[in-house]
């Protein structure tokens, strides 16, 4: 390889040479051109909402502070949601589209759990046993589904190139949600109200936090505990990320690399299990489709992050949480643009969009095993 | 009995024998070399014996079994254990978790074990890190202290394949089948790991089959060599027998043209 690489190019025709700097330049120029309007655009909102607030307009000092709480929740729950995406990604080399499915699966039955105990009286006698149960149904039923995904519809396809799994999770997805839809009706499920415990709000270092959101945060902070542990110091961890960076050689090692890759999809819907359960407590509300738009969200924040990268999809979820639950009201409010908090989409793929073409790679970096990286 | 024997192996791709006919024994505690020229079917020979490639036909018997048709990680924990032409490590794992992932088919703690964190895992766990302690310590302090926790990509050239060994060697192996040891090294490196090959089977019991390029290794560890041409074994024998065989000098050097039969 480095004998290719030290050969000399071959010399250019002088007018081809003068040809590609010109292009070249255009693109350069494009680039610059987003770039500016980029920073223009944060400079004129950052500083139309500080005058605002100095004037005593829009929010109060708590209601920042509510909304960086709450989008640092929802951004944790995107990141346990993306570990799936990257996880999936690192091993098999394509996204499974259905990922945000196994989510939805997870709240739905979850919700049935939440209802039942709720009917029953355990979850206002005994909240803590009952929100532990719920997180244990949603747990199990995600993985009971990302595993059987992985085993009826991708494993027959272990060695097609990746573009035939990938549409194949994009048709699972349907699958799954008209199946859910056909099974517990179109209509929208509410859980029941968080438990008392938990319904009010705390106080930290003089913040009011609302309790449902610290739940949610300190959830998601155990939950990567938990995980970065596994994966680091445990056997079966080092088994996944042998197989992420070679399967030939890590069969070799007499690692299972079947099992192993079940595994990675056991792992990643336990993931979205919590993720549902967090879903629960922050929104209440679930639908057959309530998977697709947290799905694609995590998918971006998975790719913000670096994909195949496990910390950087936690990280790219909080940042996108942030982007989308901060970024429309500080920077679009302060630009005078009505109607903000109904942009926070937009401005999530805008994240992307411009992730894709300033750091193809991620923030953190992404890791790729060395099949991938040809 | 031989520990590794090998009858009537045949492995073909699309029309190339890769592999004919080929009778191979190795006697436990033995350091036999293949040579060959390029395209000889060495590697394949080694890809044969290890799981990656199902021969055709023929039997590859390992202590009295037949092994062929097992999959790579059945034959690993069986005891045969490899090293690579082109360096194959987990190059984002850490030196110590390379070799640790070795220890894969002797451990045995799953996921519940270690979500637990039972005892027996635990014991387990320390048990991984200090046989890959052991076998990085065999390299004198090249992949000690310090290395342990950096990822394999840093490692230099020569560091690469003694880290490549010493994970073969965590799989606890009987046999070795090390893959041109010494390519790209200097030949200070190239001496160092002569030595290192003998002391391989003299310290730690290993039998060890090498393919080797490099005819003053060759002729530094092996005990007996094998030659292979177009898949085909044309000699066997002591470096002295073989280095004076016709039928090998005519496989690298061709034969001399026939001047008298050409008038």
């Amino acid at each position: 390889m480095t004998a290719i690489d030290e050969r000399p190019a071959p010399p250019e025709a002088p007018e081809e040479r003068e040809r590609k700097a010109l292009r070249i330049s255009w693109i350069d120029l494009f680039l610059w051109g987003i770039r500016i309007a980029a920073i223009i655009v944060i400079v004129f909102g950052l500083f139309g909402s500080i005058s605002k607030f100095v004037a005593g307009e829009g929010l109060t000092a708590q209601g920042w502070r509510d909304l960086i709480v709450s989008s640092l929740a929802q951004g944790a729950m995107y990141g346990l949601l993306a570990l799936g995406y990257s996880m999936v990604y690192g091993v098999l080399g394509f996204i499974n589209f259905a990922h945000g499915e196994v989510f939805m699966s997870g709240t739905m039955v979850g919700f049935i759990a939440a209802n039942w105990l709720f009917e029953n009286g355990v979850w206002t006698s005994n909240p803590f046993l009952a929100m532990f149960l719920v997180l244990i149904v949603a747990m199990i039923t995600s993985t009971l589904v990302a595993v059987l995904v992985e085993r009826i519809a991708y494993k027959p396809l272990r060695g097609a190139p990746r573009l035939i799994p990938l549409i194949t999770s994009i048709g699972m997805s349907f699958f799954l949600q008209y199946t859910f839809g056909g099974l517990f009706g179109v209509g929208f499920n509410t859980y029941p109200p968080p438990p008392e415990v938990i319904a009010g709000s705390v106080n930290i270092f003089g913040i009011d936090v609302r309790s449902t959101q610290l739940t949610v945060i300190i959830i998601a902070i155990l939950s990567m505990i938990g995980l970065w542990y596994f994966v680091t110091r445990t056997r079966s961890g080092r088994a996944m990320r042998a197989v992420a960076e070679d399967k030939e050689i890590a069969g070799l090692m007499g690692i299972n690399v079947d099992r192993t890759i079940v595994l990675v999809f056991a792992v990643g819907g336990a993931m979205a299990g919590v993720a549902a359960m967090m879903w629960s407590l922050l929104f209440r509300s679930v639908n057959f489709f309530a998977g697709f738009l947290p799905g694609v969200k995590a998918f971006t924040a998975a790719v913000l992050g670096g994909i195949g990268n496990i910390a950087g999809a936690m990280g790219g979820g909080v940042l996108l949480g942030l982007f989308e639950g901060v970024g429309p009201l500080l920077i679009l409010g302060g630009l005078g643009i009505p109607g903000v908090s109904q942009l926070k989409d937009a401005v999530a793929f805008i994240a992307l969009v411009l992730v894709l073409i300033f750091r193809p790679s991620g923030l953190f970096g992404e890791r790729l095993g060395s099949e991938d990286r040809v | 009995m031989p520990l590794l024997e090998t009858r009537g192996l045949n492995k073909t791709f699309g029309g190339v024998h890769a592999i004919q006919d080929l009778d191979f024994e190795i006697e436990e505690g033995e350091i036999v070399s293949v040579i060959g020229p390029n395209g000889a079917g060495k590697t394949s020979f080694f890809n044969v014996i290890s799981g990656i490639f199902e021969p055709d036909a023929g039997q590859i018997l390992f202590d009295g079994l037949d092994i062929s048709g097992h999959t790579p990680s059945q034959i690993t924990k069986a005891g045969i254990a490899r090293t690579f032409q082109n360096v194959r490590l987990f190059p984002n794992l850490t030196v110590l978790e390379n070799a640790m992932v070795g220890q894969h088919c002797r451990t045995s703690s799953g996921i519940f074990a270690a979500v637990l964190r039972t005892p027996k895992f635990r014991r387990e766990e320390m048990m991984i890190e200090k046989k890959a302690k052991d076998v990085l310590g065999f390299f004198g302090t090249r992949l000690v202290g310090y290395r342990f926790d950096q990822p394999a990509f840093v490692l230099s050239y020569a560091n690469r394949r003694r880290l490549e060994i010493a994970r073969a060697m965590a799989t606890e192996p009987r046999v070795l089948l090390l893959d041109e040891p010494t390519a790209g090294m200097n030949p200070r490196e190239t001496i160092e790991l002569t030595e290192l090959i003998g002391k391989l089977r003299d310290e730690r019991g290993f039998t060890i089959v090498v393919i080797e390029h490099d005819m003053k290794v060759v002729q530094g560890v092996s005990d007996r060599v094998v030659v292979l041409d177009h898949g085909v074994k044309i000699a066997e024998g002591s470096y002295q027998e073989v280095s004076t065989n016709e039928d090998v000098i005519e496989a690298y050097l061709g034969r001399p043209a026939d001047l008298e039969g050409a008038k």
